[in-house]
């Protein structure tokens, strides 16, 4: 293995390297920003050193209600986040087998990553809209006097962005279980194994550390997804539209303290998410297999 | 036992079907059912304050308003769409060499498959942080006062700061770049892994060179995942209009801001006609990609 790397390698290198600093360049500049001084602009050069944009960010003076808008974008994104693991992992186990509807299954479930986000999102706002019409006009009189409107976060908002995030659990879904041995399971049953033990204590162990990585993606999908929520989230914001709407009204750094926030609680999330890979990966060398141990 | 296994399999399809209702129900609800709506409402007549549940042609109509009558010139709708097309054809260009490039990068010259990993994780971990903040983050550094324009400036090659870095068609093409680059690399990555190590040794044995192996024998196995990214980037640009707002600074127009404009005017069925005539679009390019590759068989 001395043999000397081609010129190949290290123009293909610089250009792997540029593109990392192209990829990560803007982020560092708006983080190293939003430590800018209280007189400090928009740009460099830096006007000091402080934390002021973050105490004012904390403070909630400036800028509109975004601790609100967080805590319904953390919410909404948990709740995909899980429903997206349960639904895409149920799917992939049907999937393996043959059943009525399948093919149709697979190509909606395509159809829908590669619909554009505003059409999806039109739709579900006219069904909404459609369905309020008819509780209005069919409801009972003590319902419809307080009733407005069916649609919101967890109806028409939920649905919306898991129309986005289950195309993508499902493809993982496939992804791993190409690479799955079956005799695993085929020797699970064979032993006796009904079949939730053989999920729990067979699939699942081997399964997980991959559903971490859909749990990922459902959240983080979630947590940035403007397109979809845009005509269906009903009447308060989740935290990029916020932070969408920010973008033409805001001219100090705070909005940097917020993306550096944001970014900050997205970073802190995948890393938990891969160590969390990790550990299961090194659980599962050290007790996956004792072939070679004796007995 | 032979008698026992015809039941026991039916009981397993059944059960796979059970297992596969809760996602056929969410699509059926969330996306079947609104995609019907949005054709149905684009039939709809209204006024200024409802929906009107009459047939009419009406919203086509007026989308198309005066596109007879302008030819050869090209009336707003048909300039709009040339406009988002062309977009596409240059953030799709982009995006597949530089992926193509990273990926060949991280599949042919990383060695280790642990660096493989790392590697592939940083270009990943963007993705998953807020694209809106991604966007914003070029301000610094393409605005009137910006680095890039402070730097031109103290070189001497410009004596004054260039205005079409931000909010114009080269931000937005540079935020798209910068934003769905990952929709290549990944697919690409996943194609380039795939190819026998072995046909490479044997166009290297049968004297090809390396440009003429790339042409020959890597580029065309890397086929599928070329299409599965180029219908990623295609599809997103076409129905895109946040990052054309923020970045064009809500002056250049797209087929995606057709539809948003209209509905910020609570004009749904235009909204409705304008979503069909995108999606018409949008499906006959798949339609042209998909005939190059099936989807399904490289998963």
């Amino acid at each position: 293995m001395t043999r000397g790397r081609p010129l190949s390698f290290y123009v293909l290198a610089l250009a792997f390297a540029a593109y990392v600093a192209f990829l990560y360049g803007p982020t560092i500049v708006i983080f190293i920003l939003s430590f800018q001084g209280p007189a400090g602009g928009l740009t460099f050069p830096m006007n000091g050193v402080s934390l002021h944009w973050f105490r004012r960010l904390w403070a909630g003076g400036g800028i509109v209600d975004i601790g609100a808008a967080f805590r319904r974008s953390l919410a909404l994104g948990l709740v995909v986040m899980i429903m997206t693991v349960v639904l895409s992992t149920l799917a992939g186990l049907a999937f393996r087998r043959r059943f009525a509807g399948q093919g149709a299954l697979f190509y909606v479930a395509i159809a829908s990553l590669i619909v554009p986000s505003i059409v999806t999102s039109l739709g579900i706002a006219l069904e909404f809209r459609v369905l309020d019409d008819t509780v209005k006009a069919l409801g009972p009189d003590w319902f419809t006097d307080e009733f407005t409107s069916a649609a919101g976060l967890f109806t028409s908002g939920l649905g919306a962005h898991l129309t986005w995030t289950l195309p993508f659990g499902l493809l993982i879904m496939f992804a791993i279980f190409n690479r799955f041995d079956r005799r695993l399971e085929e020797a699970a049953r064979d032993l006796g194994a009904t079949p939730w033990q053989t999920f729990r204590f067979v699939l699942l162990p081997i399964l997980l550390p991959s559903l971490v990585g859909v749990a990922l993606f459902g959240f983080t999908l979630s947590w940035d997804e403007i397109a979809r929520s845009s005509q269906t989230i009903g009447a308060y914001n989740t935290l990029p539209m916020e932070l969408r709407a920010l973008t033409t009204t805001v001219t100090t750094p705070e909005i940097y303290a917020l993306g550096t926030v944001t970014t900050g609680i997205s970073l802190a999330l995948i890393g938990t998410a891969l160590a969390v890979i990790l550990v299961l990966r090194a659980r599962q060398a050290r007790q996956g297999s004792d072939a070679g141990q004796g007995v | 036992m032979i008698t026992d296994a015809a039941p026991a399999r039916r009981h397993l399809a059944i059960s796979a079907r059970l297992q596969a209702l809760p996602l056929g129900l969410v699509f059926a609800a969330f996306f079947v059912l609104p995609l019907v709506l949005v054709v149905v409402v684009s039939f709809w007549d209204y006024n200024d304050y409802q929906i009107i549940p009459s047939f009419t042609l009406r919203s086509y109509t007026e989308s198309f308003e005066g596109c007879l009558d302008e030819l050869p010139g090209l009336c707003t709708i048909f300039r709009t769409y040339a406009s988002t097309a062309r977009f596409c054809a240059i953030v799709w260009a982009l995006t597949l060499v530089i992926g193509f490039t990273v990926a060949y990068f991280l599949a042919f010259h990383v060695r280790s498959s642990l660096w493989q990993m790392v590697l592939a994780l940083v270009c990943t971990i963007p993705f998953w942080t807020s694209n809106v903040i991604r966007m914003i983050s070029w301000i610094p550094l393409l605005g009137r006062n910006g680095l890039v324009n402070g730097g031109l400036q103290t070189l001497h090659l410009m004596d004054r700061p260039v205005e079409w870095l931000l909010y114009s068609d080269f931000s937005v093409v540079l935020a798209f770049v910068h934003l769905l680059t990952f929709f290549m690399v990944v697919p690409i990555l996943n194609s380039l892994l795939r190819i026998d190590r072995s046909l490479i040794e044997a166009a290297y044995d049968a004297g090809a060179s390396g440009r003429q192996t790339l042409w020959t024998v890597v580029l065309p196995l890397a086929k599928p995942g070329i299409v599965i990214g180029s219908i990623f980037v295609v599809t997103i640009v076409m129905g895109d209009f946040v990052t054309f707002g923020v970045m064009g600074g809500q002056q250049i127009a797209s087929a995606g801001k057709i539809i948003e404009t209209r509905l910020a005017a609570l004009q749904f069925p235009p909204a409705a006609a304008n979503a069909v005539i995108l999606l018409a679009i949008t499906l006959i390019i798949i339609r042209v990609l998909t005939r190059i590759v099936d989807i399904r068989r490289e998963l």
